[in-house]
Order: C-alpha cells, then structure tokens, then sequence
C-alpha cells in the first residue's frame, strides 16, 4: 500500500491548540500558581513572601478546623450523592411508568436544573428565614427548636437538602434516558421470568442502569465538593461554628477573607490530591463491576 | 401439555384503536399453530397477549382449561422468544437461562442439572458462560430458546424469533425449530410474516387480518382451498396472479381476453378471477396475449414476469402476471406469449367482498 502521510504537517497541532491553550492558561497556570504559594508565606498584603517549605501544610492538615471542615466534607457529599441519586432513581422510575401527560410530568423534573447554585441557596435562604420562610415555620411547627443559625445539625440539613434538591433534576434526566435506553423486550422478558416488581428492579434495571449510576455518581462527589460553594455561601456561610464549612469553602474563607495566600493554596493542594485519589478509587473498585 | 383456547378475544387500545376485533381459536395439545399476516394485523398482539404482556379488554384466554385473563405473565406457565432475543446483557448465558428458575426457587443443582442438559441439546453448552455480546446471532437465539426450554412451559410463544438472522440461518434455525417442538411436543404459537416459515413450519396456519383470523386450517388446505380473495393472495409465493374480470352468463371476461369454463357466477357484479403462477402454462391456444417483461432464473425453475397485451389500454400499468417454468423455458424479453390454464384449478372471488365463489 502507498504511504499516505502528513508527516509533519503542523496542522493538527493547530486543530488542538485552543483546547490546550484552554487546559494551560485556566487550569495548569493557576494549579501551578497554587503549588507554588503553597509553599510561601507571604503577608496579608503581598508586600513581602518567604519560602517555607511545608509549613503550610502542616499547619493545614493539623488543625482542628481543617479537620472539622473535612469530617462535614465527607459526611456532606456522602449523603448529598446518596440522597440525589436515590431520590432522582426513584423519580426516574416512576416517570418512566406514567403514560398520561408524561412529558409535562418530565418537564415539570427537570426544570430546577436550570437554576444556578447560588439562585438555588438564596430561594433556600428566604424559605428558611426565621421571619418569612415557610420552610422555617414547618419545621418549627412540629414542636421542635429548629434553627439553622443556632443548631449545627439544623445548619447542615438545610445545606444538604437545598443542595440535594438542586441536584435531582440532573440526575433525574440521565436516568430516565437511561430507564428508557432498556429495550423493552428485555422488561417484557424479565416479566415472564420474574413474579416480583422489586425483584426484577434489582436484577435487571439496576445492573442495567449501572454505567449511568457510576457516571452521576462521579459527577454528584465532584458537585457536592466543589459546587455546592455557591449554596453554602448565600446560606449559612458555613456557620454557626464552621459547623458547615465544606473543604472548598474554607480555601476561600482562609484564603480571601482570612488573608491565608500560602495556607488556603495548601488547602488547596491537598483537596486536590483527596479528588484525585476519589477518582482513582471510584475508577478502580466500582467501574470493574459496571457492565457497559 | 395444554390445550389454548381464546373465545371472543379483543383488543382495543385506550385511544379507541381495535387492534384485536373477536378471535375465536382452539389449538389442542403439543400443536405448532402459525399466526400469519401483513405487518400491522394483529398476530403480534394477539401472541402478547397470550403471553401477557397486553391486557384482554374482552372475552376469554385458557390455558390447558384455566382462564387465565388476570393471571400474571410469570404464572401463565408459558415461555416466550422475542425478536431480537431479549437477553439480559448483563448476565452470562448461564444467568440468563437460570434467572427464571431462580426466581422460582429451584433448588441450585437441580438448575444446573436443567441448564446444562438443554445447553447441550441446542449445543451452546461450549459458551455458557460467555456474555450474549460475546455470541453470534445464531448463537443468541439459541440461548433464547433455551432460556424458554428450561423453564419446561405449558405452552411456547414465538415472537418472529428468525426475522434477525441472515437467509441461510434462518433456514436452518427453522428446521431446528420444528424438530425440538416434535421431540418436545409443546403447544406452541408462532408469529411470523414469512409466509414460507409459515408454510414449513404449521401443523396449522391461522392468517390474520385487520384484527381477524381470516382462515385457519392446515398450510396445503389454506393453499389449495383458500376461502378468501385475501388468503389467496397471502398464500403461496410468487404471489396468485389476480384478473379484475366480469361475468357476462358464459365466459369470464377482463375487456381484452376471454376465460371460459366458468359457471353459475353473478353477473353485472365485480370479480376476481385468481390463477396461482404453476397452473398458468403456454400453450398454442391459450386465452391470454402475454408480453414478457423479465425472467428470473431460479436454478430448478423460472419465473416469467410481464403483462397481458392490451391491459395498458386505459390505465397507466398493465395487469402483471408471473407464470412458473422449467428451467428450459427461457423466452426473451419482449417476446409475446399464449398462456392457458385449467378452470378448475382457478379461483374466482367476489371483489367487494373478498368472498370465494369458486
């Protein structure tokens, strides 16, 4: 066969160089920038800076409120992933069975995706709001003291379900083109196999679902660690105590309002090497038993 | 081991479609009845809803003598093969075959004993554990069947079951079907449009029509005796050869050429005069001009295609007609023939109605 080839053509590199003139200027310069401060300590106005080596992540990593900060982390994406795809599952398969006006019913789903996270905190906010919030009044209305300025585990419901809300609509669309991505002789043959709604959930749809399931979740951690800031800085600003103070939220506090330059890019460093490590561990342990 | 039997089946969709307009059928034990139509009839349907997978919105479905109108799909005792195989992707072929025992709460090794045994018979027991992307279309199939086998059904409900495979498997597979059905001697219903799986394949054929059973009755009865202009034309392929004709008190006449033989028929009343392509020959006094348009070489035999001379003459085609040939008979295109036929052998229908009057 003759050698067709274009060698060294530089076209192609010409083709890629936005996408990598992108990744370079808004992701390597400022992860590089953050690596680099991460290791100077510099005054709260930039005058002066002095390179200390891993001061700032010693002080970072072995401080109570770090600490504080990355247990309500842990425990506020795991249940944020865990209630949005669940909730989103279930909504989904209900969806999918109604036949009657079912794409104002979808319609009607998906609409909170096109709110903005911080819209999504700030309407929070108002129903939440000890003197006109209805939400506030229903809680208080069954005789217990709710107050998410006073009551840390108040704070973090009113964070979670602001942020598990704003998140079903998206998920719910993945699965519901998931659900509807089963051919349905495989259903109709299932129904003659298995007696059991619940059963045949669990055994066909679900392991069907699976490559979706794997997808949201990868996406839901990432969006409960990272853009849930919006919501926890039009609501409760991770107060009272730093009770809700997500990783992310606290590189800018310490950062911008703390002054922090060396300590927040530590911060900074090591939350990404803790999605980094995530990701590894979500690719490694839970892909093996997604069947495509 | 049952006997099926539907009495005044119908079907009408919430959006007031009849799809299923009174079917009355009985079909004894261990027999292989065919439901055969033109896409859109109903035969489908009518298979789910034996199978239940549609709701009966009226009459009555009995298997082996228990009504089983509200009974779920799972405890109809009945297996069905889909189409396009419906296998659980996710699950080896060993899953699949085993996933309805399971939920029957089979003991285990008895569902290994089952599952390999039929893996051997439809020798896929080499890829039992393999997953169905892993497998041809053939091969699918057979784990389909397999997947209905195990489970030991009253009845076997085949939803086209061939239509995915290539000519030469599906003529093969066909075979295969017939045979496991004699060895295993289920009742069974089989879906297709293919008229000649239809014809192998039937201890006896029910054609469908817009939502009715036409006729039903052994494939060469159906052939040789069809009580309507629409299982006729159906039956058989190449298709009957069908002449708008009229009946003037004694010949049969299409405004050019003359059919005699023909009596007691209705006059001043449109009719169809029909002529399977075997019974039509060329003879030096034939009644019919016949121009040929192509010839089909078919090894054993030939297909003559063209028109009836002067049948054009007001109408923007003329009438088509293919005859049947030995493989000698090889005239050429544009070349004009005589053709004859026994009257005995031919059908005549009543336009309107559809209805055979001889």
């Amino acid at each position: 066969m003759k050698r067709v080839q274009f060698e060294h053509s530089p076209i192609p590199y010409l083709f890629v160089a936005p996408q990598l003139l992108i990744i370079a200027i808004f992701f390597l310069w400022p992860a590089g920038q953050a690596v680099y401060q991460s290791f100077l300590l510099e005054d709260a106005f930039g005058l002066s800076s002095q390179f200390v080596w891993f001061r700032n992540y010693a002080d970072t990593i072995f401080n109570d409120s770090w600490l504080q900060a990355a247990w309500f982390t842990a425990i506020f994406s795991t249940l944020v992933t865990l209630l949005s795809l669940g909730l989103a599952l279930l909504l989904a398969v209900k969806a999918n069975e109604v036949i009657r006006g079912a794409s104002t019913y979808k319609t009607l789903l998906m609409w909170a995706y096109a709110i903005a996270p911080p819209v999504a905190g700030l309407m929070g906010n108002l129903m939440f709001n000890p003197l006109i919030g209805d939400m506030y009044h229903f809680m208080n209305s069954f005789g217990y003291d709710f107050d998410h300025k006073l009551h840390e585990v108040d704070a973090g419901f009113v964070v979670i379900l602001i942020s598990v809300w704003k998140q079903v609509s998206v998920n719910f669309i993945f699965f519901l083109s998931g659900l509807q991505g089963i051919p349905k002789s495989v259903t109709e043959a299932a129904t003659m196999d298995c007696k059991s709604p619940t059963r045949r959930f669990w055994t066909i749809t679900f392991p069907l679902l699976a490559p979706t399931t794997f997808f949201l979740m990868v996406t839901n951690i990432t969006y409960a660690f990272f853009e849930t800031f919006g919501i926890i800085d039009t609501t409760t600003q991770g107060a009272p105590g730093g009770a809700t103070t997500t990783l992310v939220y606290k590189v800018f506090q310490d950062g911008f309002r703390g002054a922090d330059i060396g300590g927040s890019s530590a911060q900074s460093v090591v939350l990404m090497l803790v999605v980094l490590v995530l990701t590894v561990i979500q690719f490694r342990f839970i892909e093996r038993k997604v069947h495509y | 081991m049952a006997e099926v039997e539907l009495k005044g089946v119908r079907k009408v969709y919430p959006n007031g479609a009849e799809a299923i307009r009174g079917v009355d059928m009985q079909i004894t034990d261990g027999e292989l009845v065919v439901f055969v139509g033109p896409s859109g009839c109903g035969k489908s349907t009518l298979l789910r809803m034996v199978a239940g997978l549609e709701t009966i919105t009226e009459g009555e479905i009995s298997i082996g003598g228990r009504v089983i109108n509200d009974v779920s799909p799972s405890d109809r005792d009945v297996a069905m093969v889909f189409q396009n195989y419906a296998l659980y992707p996710h699950m080896t072929v060993r899953g699949n075959m085993s996933y309805g025992l399971k939920n029957r709460k089979i003991p285990k090794d008895e569902i290994t004993r089952i599952v390999e045994e039929t893996a051997k018979m439809l020798r896929i027991d080499d890829y039992l554990d393999r997953q169905p992307n892993e497998l041809s279309g053939g091969q699918r199939q057979r784990v389909a069947m397999g997947r209905a086998i195990v489970r030991n059904p009253k009845v076997f409900l085949f939803d086209e079951p061939l239509s995915n495979l290539d000519a030469k498997l599906r003529v093969q597979m066909r075979i295969e079907i017939k045979r496991l059905q004699r060895r295993m001697n289920v009742t069974s219903i089989y879906v297709t449009h293919d008229q000649t799986e239809a014809m192998t394949l039937a201890d006896r054929l029910a054609v469908i029509n817009e939502g009715r059973v036409e006729q039903m009755g052994a494939p060469m009865e159906l052939y040789t005796n069809p009580r309507t202009l629409f299982v006729a034309s159906f039956i058989g392929a190449p298709q009957m050869n069908l002449i708008p004709v009229r009946f003037d008190g004694t010949d049969l006449g299409d405004g050019v050429s003359r059919f005699s033989g023909f009596s007691d028929l209705p006059m001043d009343t449109d009719l169809v005069l029909g002529v399977r392509p075997d019974i039509l020959s060329i003879m030096e006094d034939g009644q019919l001009d016949f121009r040929v348009d192509l010839v089909e070489q078919h090894g054993g035999e030939n297909l003559i295609y063209g028109t009836i001379v002067g049948s054009d003459q007001g109408a923007a085609h003329g009438l088509e007609i293919c005859l049947k040939a030995n493989q000698q008979m090889l005239p050429k295109v544009e070349d004009t023939l005589q053709l004859g036929f026994d009257p005995a052998k031919a059908f005549v229908f009543r336009k309107d109605t559809g209805e055979r009057l001889v």
